[in-house]
C-alpha cells in the first residue's frame, strides 16, 4: 500500500487511540490494517462482502480494546493479527477457542519505548525473513495462520528467527514472576 | 511446578493459527496458563501471524468503510471491564470456565476399579474428557486411534519410559504403545483430549433398530 507506512510507530498510534480516542491516529491505523485484515480473511476463505464486514470488526475491537493493548508484549500488527484470527474463528468455523489465563501484567500506564520499539522491530525482521523464504515453504506458513492447514498438515521447520523473539517474552514472565511472588 | 513435557510446535503453531478443534485449543489454553515456557513460544508464533498478515497483499476497502466503522464504534456499548477468569483449584482459568468452578464441581461417571471421567461437551472433530485415577490403577483407554493429548492436572502417572507430573503434557499417536499408571499419592487428574472417532456410536443401530425389528 503506501510505502510510506515502514517504520510508522503504530504503538504510538494505538496509545494515542488509548489515551485520548484519537480519531485520527484510528484513521491512520484503519488505512494500515484493514485492507490487510480484509485481505487476511479472504485467504481464509471468507468472500469479500464477509471479510470487508469482519475487518470493520476487527478494527472497531481495536478501538474498544485499546486498553488492553501492551506495546512490550506484541507488536500492532501482531495484536490485530490475534484479533483477525478469533474474528474469524467465530464467524467461519463457529468454533470455541479457549485463551490461556490472562496474567496480571501490572499496571504500566508508560510502556518502555525502547521494549516496545523492540516488538515492532522484530515483526518487522520476521516479515523480512519471511519474504525470503523460498516460495514454497512461505506459502505453507502462510497457510498455517490463514487457518488453511490441520496441525498433521504443519510443518515445524519455519527458517524464521523466532529464538530471539521466544527469549525476550520468557524474560519479560520472568520479570513478572519476580513481582508478584 | 518443573514441567518437563511440553506442547510440540506443531501443534502450539496450529493453535496460534486457529486451526484446532476446540478440545485440542482447551488442552492447549490449559497447558500454557501453567507453563511460561510454552507461553513464550506462543508468543513467538504469534508475532509470525503478525507478520504474516502485515506482509499480506492488502485488499481495498470500500470508500465509506472508514466512516462506517466509525460510525460503528460511536454505537458500541461503553466497554465494560470483563472480570478476568479465575483459576479454581487445580484448574486454570480456561478448564475451570467449562465447569463454572474447580474440580468440586464435575460430575465424574464411574469407570470401575476407582476410576472415573467426565466427558467435556466441546465441538464434534475431537473429543475432551477429565480423567480420575487412584494411586496404582492405570489410564484408561490408552491404545491410541488418533492423536491423544494428556495433561496432567494433579498428581502423577508413569510408563515404562516416563513420568509425567503435574503441567506435562503426552502427546501420543498411534504409534505409541505403553500402559501408563498413577503414582502413589494423591489421586491423578488429567485433561485428555482425541481426534479419534468416538466409540460411543452405539446411536445409529438403535436408531436403525425399529427398521429391522419389523
Amino acid at each position: 500500500m503506501q510505502a510510506d507506512d515502514e517504520g510508522t510507530d503504530w504503538a504510538a498510534h494505538v496509545i494515542a487511540v488509548r489515551d485520548h480516542q484519537d480519531k485520527a491516529a484510528f484513521a491512520a491505523l484503519f488505512r494500515h490494517f484493514a485492507p490487510r485484515v480484509k485481505a487476511f480473511l479472504m485467504k481464509s476463505g471468507a468472500d469479500a462482502a464477509l471479510a470487508e464486514e469482519c475487518a470493520q470488526d476487527v478494527m472497531a475491537t481495536l478501538w474498544q480494546k485499546a486498553r488492553l493493548f501492551d506495546p512490550e508484549r506484541a507488536s500492532v500488527a501482531t495484536w490485530v493479527f490475534t484479533i483477525a484470527r478469533n474474528r474469524r474463528i467465530d464467524a467461519l468455523r463457529k468454533a470455541r477457542r479457549p485463551e490461556p489465563e490472562d496474567l496480571p501484567w501490572g499496571p504500566e500506564p508508560e510502556p518502555d519505548q525502547a521494549e516496545a520499539f523492540q516488538t515492532q522491530q522484530e515483526t518487522d525482521r520476521l516479515g523480512a525473513a519471511l519474504a525470503q523464504l523460498p516460495a514454497k515453504q512461505r506459502a505453507l506458513i502462510e497457510r498455517a495462520f490463514y487457518g488453511d492447514l490441520s496441525h498433521s498438515e504443519i510443518a515445524t521447520e519455519t527458517g524464521l528467527p523466532l529464538g530471539t523473539i521466544k527469549s525476550r517474552i520468557r524474560l519479560a514472565l520472568e520479570k513478572l514472576r519476580q513481582q508478584l511472588s | 511446578m518443573t514441567i518437563r513435557h511440553h506442547i510440540s510446535d506443531q501443534l502450539l503453531m496450529a493453535y496460534s493459527g486457529g486451526s484446532l478443534p476446540e478440545a485440542f485449543n482447551l488442552v492447549v489454553a490449559t497447558h500454557v496458563s501453567l507453563c511460561d515456557e510454552c507461553r513464550a513460544r506462543l508468543g513467538a508464533f504469534d508475532a509470525v501471524g503478525g507478520a504474516v498478515l502485515d506482509e499480506t497483499e492488502a485488499v481495498a476497502m470500500s470508500d465509506d468503510s472508514l466512516a462506517a466503522c466509525l460510525d460503528r464504534i460511536d454505537m458500541l456499548p461503553q466497554a465494560t471491564t470483563r472480570k478476568p477468569l479465575k483459576r479454581a483449584g487445580v484448574f486454570p482459568a480456561p478448564l475451570a470456565s467449562y465447569f463454572g468452578g474447580g474440580p468440586e464441581r464435575v460430575k465424574w461417571r464411574p469407570l470401575g476399579m476407582g476410576v472415573k471421567q467426565a466427558v467435556i461437551r466441546t465441538g464434534r472433530d475431537a473429543s475432551a474428557r477429565l480423567l480420575y485415577i487412584p494411586a496404582g490403577q492405570a489410564v484408561p483407554d490408552h491404545g491410541h486411534r488418533g492423536l491423544e493429548l494428556t495433561l496432567v492436572l494433579q498428581g502423577a502417572f508413569r510408563d515404562e519410559s516416563d513420568r509425567f507430573g503435574p503441567g506435562d503434557i503426552e502427546i501420543a499417536d498411534e504409534a505409541v504403545e505403553h500402559t501408563p499408571v498413577a503414582e502413589q499419592g494423591p489421586a491423578c487428574i488429567c485433561l485428555a483430549a482425541t481426534d479419534a472417532p468416538l466409540r460411543f456410536n452405539a446411536l445409529i443401530p438403535r436408531l436403525a433398530q425399529p427398521f429391522i425389528g419389523i
